[in-house]
């Protein structure tokens, strides 16, 4: 994917969460860091641009993870939600979707915030190899990848370009 | 970093991460359910031979904010009374099942002594007039969410120098962390040499007054002998006692610190420690977020670097 095919995607994403919850409503985009937040923004943008503004928010799970004796290097980052997110619908937002752990530490997470009326998700690439029973609302690509290969997501805000790359693991 | 013993031992970087973690626990506090799974099934012990209540229960809502379960060791009613030794007490308390010990202990050095025998992470909770890095931390971390940045600030360290182990931690902290620090007190408490510390040294709290940006007061320390040193504490109060007069000749936007508990009337005022501007109990709630922080790190998170 590259710099266009984001775009795109982004696009169709912000028209079906338009479509699928009949308008904007009592919707709240929340980006799972590191990647999911610019890309909550963006979504944010696009959905304004279709129907009207949509609060952003943004998501650490660090403190949540199942692995955090395995993998040595967290540092703890920003949650931070645009009020209270009780009764709203909340789209959670990130870059890959891969085993789904990460997406059940961001559920976790946000039930310690509040209690929203809903809880969708968006990713920019599903890419399989589910390990929890876990599944978006909203994908800008599926990617069939081996368990093995890398799959990096690159956004202008953090990496200077768009694009999604597939690698051989280093 | 597998102990917090000295802050002599930490890197810049590294005492900026730390505060960059405790920013993330300072919100989480602030949540409608203010506990992270972060630390589930871990078990943390403070083992407090002299005694104090901030720093042990600030502990104790730290570990319990990140789901770890805590042990609390009490000496008054312990063995230590039947005469079992320091090392015979903490690798008893390492068998039961502790992930992390925290230790505060009247002779300097004790914390680290403890380190070498466990193979637990410590964190040292005091020791002796030596150290003190949690309060360091914490009052770096009050002082940086305050301004925006620490470096550049000024900083005078105000009183009983030479038996506070606050002194010696927040002088390297603040200076590491790129604020000019100057120590303030009569030659008596002063530490015999300060030649080794990151610091200027005047006796006239008056003349540096107008130009710091921060005045962290030290209590009067009545059990280290701090009384003894002085000729009388109205004489002590009328050189460097923060009073209302001496508060009102501070730059604005600067801000009174102390670590407690305050020996009201003596070092800090009445009017000045109840001021809006005086950061006491933000120091207090900024003490959990920073061990929370350092808990982390030793437990769950960074372990090298």
């Amino acid at each position: 994917m590259d710099g266009a095919d984001v775009r795109r995607a982004i696009r169709r994403i912000a028209h079906e969460i338009v479509e699928h919850n009949r308008g904007t409503a009592d919707l709240v985009v929340v980006g799972i860091h590191t990647r999911g937040v610019p890309l909550a923004v963006r979504l944010a943008e696009a959905l304004a641009e279709a129907e009207g503004p949509v609060p952003v928010g943004e998501l650490d799970i660090t403190l949540y993870r199942d692995d955090l004796d395995r993998r040595p290097t967290h540092r703890v980052g920003t949650t931070r939600m645009p009020g209270s997110i009780n009764d709203r619908v909340v789209v959670l937002v990130d870059d890959v979707l891969f085993t789904g752990r990460t997406v059940r530490a961001a559920l976790d997470a946000l039930a310690d915030l509040g209690r929203p009326r809903r809880v969708q998700l968006a990713v920019l690439v599903d890419r399989g190899h589910r390990e929890l029973p876990v599944r978006a609302d909203y994908v800008g690509k599926n990617l069939p990848t081996a368990a093995r290969e890398r799959v990096s997501v690159k956004l202008v805000e953090i990496d200077g370009e768009d694009a999604v790359l597939i690698g051989d693991p280093s | 970093m597998r102990h917090l013993l000295d802050i002599a031992d930490l890197s810049r970087a590294q005492l900026e991460g730390i505060l960059d973690d405790a920013d993330g626990f300072v919100e989480v506090l602030g949540r409608p359910i203010p506990k992270v799974p972060a630390l589930r099934g871990k078990t943390v012990t403070t083992a407090f031979f002299e005694p104090s209540t901030r720093t042990r229960l600030s502990f104790e809502r730290a570990a319990k904010a990140l789901s770890a379960d805590t042990m609390t060791f009490a000496p008054g009613t312990s063995s230590l009374s039947k005469g079992e030794s320091l090392k015979d007490t903490v690798l008893t308390l390492q068998a039961m099942g502790t992930d992390l010990m925290i230790i505060r202990h009247q002779a300097v050095g004790a914390a680290r002594r403890v380190s070498e025998w466990l193979s637990v992470p410590v964190v040292n909770g005091g020791d002796g007039a030596h150290q003190h890095p949690t309060q360091a931390l914490l009052d770096t971390l009050t002082v940086r969410r305050r301004f925006g940045h620490i470096e550049g600030l000024r900083v005078a360290i105000v009183g009983d120098i030479r038996h506070s182990r606050v002194a010696r931690s927040d002088s390297q902290a603040f200076s590491t962390l790129g604020a000019h620090v100057t120590l303030v007190a009569p030659r008596t408490l002063l530490p015999v040499t300060t030649r080794d510390w990151p610091v200027e040294v005047s006796a006239s709290l008056d003349k540096v007054l107008p130009d710091v940006d921060v005045v962290y007061l030290l209590r009067v320390q009545t059990e280290r002998g701090g009384a003894s040193v002085f000729p009388s504490l109205p004489e002590y109060v009328s050189r460097f006692g923060m009073t209302r007069e001496r508060r009102a000749r501070l730059k604005a936007g600067a801000v009174v610190m102390h670590p407690g508990p305050m020996n009201r009337g003596v070092e800090i005022a009445d009017e000045v420690a109840d001021d809006p501007d005086a950061l006491v109990l933000e120091q207090v709630s900024m003490g959990v977020a920073v061990r929370m922080a350092v808990l982390f790190r030793l437990l769950g998170g960074e372990i090298d670097g």
